[in-house]
């Protein structure tokens, strides 16, 4: 099962939802890894829908696990792509053919919905209307409140910032702006005195 | 003092724009110079008419950055509670009035990538001066607008004379109306849509919006609602320890001010929900008839708008 129950926490995290069907003019997905398993379940219930969808799909570390099933969705347009930053220029072109009326349902790792909510606000979406689903890893994406680097798929913390070399502490701030969790110095009064490391949510 | 704060003016000028409309124009007595505002905004006008003080919102239709003066345009309105019979028939050049600071509930969202603006008869006023906004910031938006026929037809030539690509004109008594469907059907990704007009034009303009899929933050609407008339009630008011007599002819808020309690209050058209009150006891039914409380609220008999809702029954005890 790819079904995380985050706990309760500070108002600014973002929570998700489980994607539902909406009448539409069109539909776009951006998934990446078991977010494909959510646009699975969804076109196990509303069977015409896949025939108006758009896909984006980043299958990450899940390979082709997904792929042949989504194969047999009779999907109108399916893109498979090896990393969000390579799938962006499609992305905001897909937006910028989109019409009013358009669905936008995102499902993933949290770094993945993020940047997407962030591309689809650009495009002119209120966030509170985009639906999304997380499913699989839970690492996040963090941005370095010091030096701004972003650093990918983080699952433990403290963490080592990927740019500036500082612990940071992960926090569950975020901003959809950056479409980034805020990472921040564990040892500024103290240098070297770092906690053990642990995995997020074990 | 509830309400927005107040600014003394002087009517500097009446222009009859056709059988029903009249623009009213005011320059403040002080001489200094109006706040500007944001397109949307409406403002409260205040006038003495006898002994009663009469307190109508009209959306502001001059140039928002214009600070020498303010306009509104008032439609007659034959079979309502005198306020718009009132400004038609006695106010003149000259004559004093109080007018609140701006307040908008109708704003541009400016996240939009256009602006589709759907009108119909004097809803176009709060258009006239979002359009001047836009036109400042070089905004892209298109204008729909729904007339009876040309003669009623309140600003068409000047919209259509300044902006002939963006203001398409449509009048009823030549059949002429707007496809709502096919023009919503095919509108750019980031379109909000911006609705004024009467109650059924925004219910269908919003209805199909919807059912075309598009997200309810991007569709806004603006429909103020003139207190109606009903049975006298009596009224109790807790905080301050009056009785007090809701006439036939006057609303609830209006009863309250009368008596000397200061109620608060923004638009008086049941939108804004500045003057919920709460109710201590009730025995009879409420007439509510306010954009503002949710169905369930309505249900619960705990909350009532006075700007627009009424009561008939034996007793309403009011927190006020």
């Amino acid at each position: 099962m790819t079904i995380f129950k985050f706990p309760e926490s500070i108002k600014s995290r973002p929570t998700y939802g489980k994607l539902e069907y909406r009448e539409g003019k069109s539909y776009l997905f951006i998934a990446d890894a078991d977010g494909a398993e959510a646009i699975i379940d969804l076109a196990n219930d509303n069977k015409s829908l896949m025939a108006k969808s758009h896909i984006i799909y980043i299958p990450n570390q899940t390979g082709d696990k997904y792929i042949s099933k989504l194969d047999k969705l009779d999907i109108y347009q399916l893109y498979i792509g090896p990393s969000y930053s390579a799938a962006q220029s499609r992305i905001i072109q897909a937006f910028e053919q989109s019409h009013m009326g358009l669905q936008v349902y995102l499902a993933g790792t949290e770094g993945l919905i993020g940047q997407a909510l962030r591309d689809a606000m650009a495009a002119g979406i209120p966030h509170t209307f985009i639906q999304s689903e997380h499913r699989g890893s839970v690492a996040r994406r963090m941005q370095c409140v010091h030096c701004k680097g972003i650093t990918e798929d983080v699952i433990n913390d403290p963490f080592v910032c990927s740019h500036c070399g500082l612990n940071l502490f992960v926090r569950d701030h975020y901003s959809r702006r950056l479409a980034a969790f805020q990472g921040v110095c564990i040892d500024a009064e103290d240098p070297g005195n770092v906690p053990t490391s642990v995995e997020l949510y074990k | 003092m509830s309400g927005s704060e107040k600014i003394n003016v002087k009517v500097s000028n009446v222009v009859p724009l056709n059988d029903l409309v009249t623009r009213f124009e005011f320059k403040r007595t002080d001489g200094k110079l109006f706040p500007t505002f944001s397109g949307g905004a409406h403002t409260v006008i205040e006038l003495k008419d006898g002994d009663i003080t009469r307190r109508n919102p009209y959306s502001l239709m001059s140039d928002p950055m214009d600070q020498e003066g303010y306009s509104i345009s008032v439609r007659r309105d034959d079979a309502g509670r005198g306020g718009s019979l009132f400004l038609h028939n006695n106010v003149k050049v000259g004559d004093d009035a109080v007018l609140s600071h701006p307040v908008n509930l109708f704003s541009l969202d400016l996240r939009a990538k256009k602006h589709l603006m759907i009108a119909g008869g004097i809803g176009i006023t709060p258009f006239m001066a979002q359009i001047k906004q836009l036109d400042r910031s070089h905004g892209n938006w298109e204008l729909h607008y729904s007339v009876r026929n040309p003669k009623l037809g309140t600003y068409v030539d000047d919209l259509i004379s300044m902006h002939p690509n963006d203001v398409n004109v449509y009048y009823d008594d030549h059949k002429n109306f707007i496809d709502i469907v096919n023009l919503l059907d095919g509108q750019p990704l980031g379109t909000h849509l911006y609705i004024c007009g009467p109650k059924g034009m925004i219910d269908w303009v919003v209805g199909e919006a919807k059912k075309l899929g598009w997200p309810s933050e991007v569709i806004h609407f603006e429909e103020f609602l003139a207190p109606k008339p009903g049975e006298p009630f009596q009224v109790k008011l807790s905080a301050s320890n009056k009785v007090i007599n809701v006439g036939e002819n006057e609303s609830l808020l209006e009863a309250i001010e009368r008596e000397g309690v200061d109620a608060p209050y923004l638009c008086r058209g049941g939108a804004c929900g500045q003057c919920e009150t709460s109710v201590i006891e009730a025995d009879g039914d409420f007439v509510h008839r306010d954009h503002w409380l949710e169905d369930d609220e309505k249900l619960s008999r705990k909350k009532i708008m006075p700007c627009v809702s009424r009561f008939s029954g034996k007793t309403l005890v009011l927190d006020r």
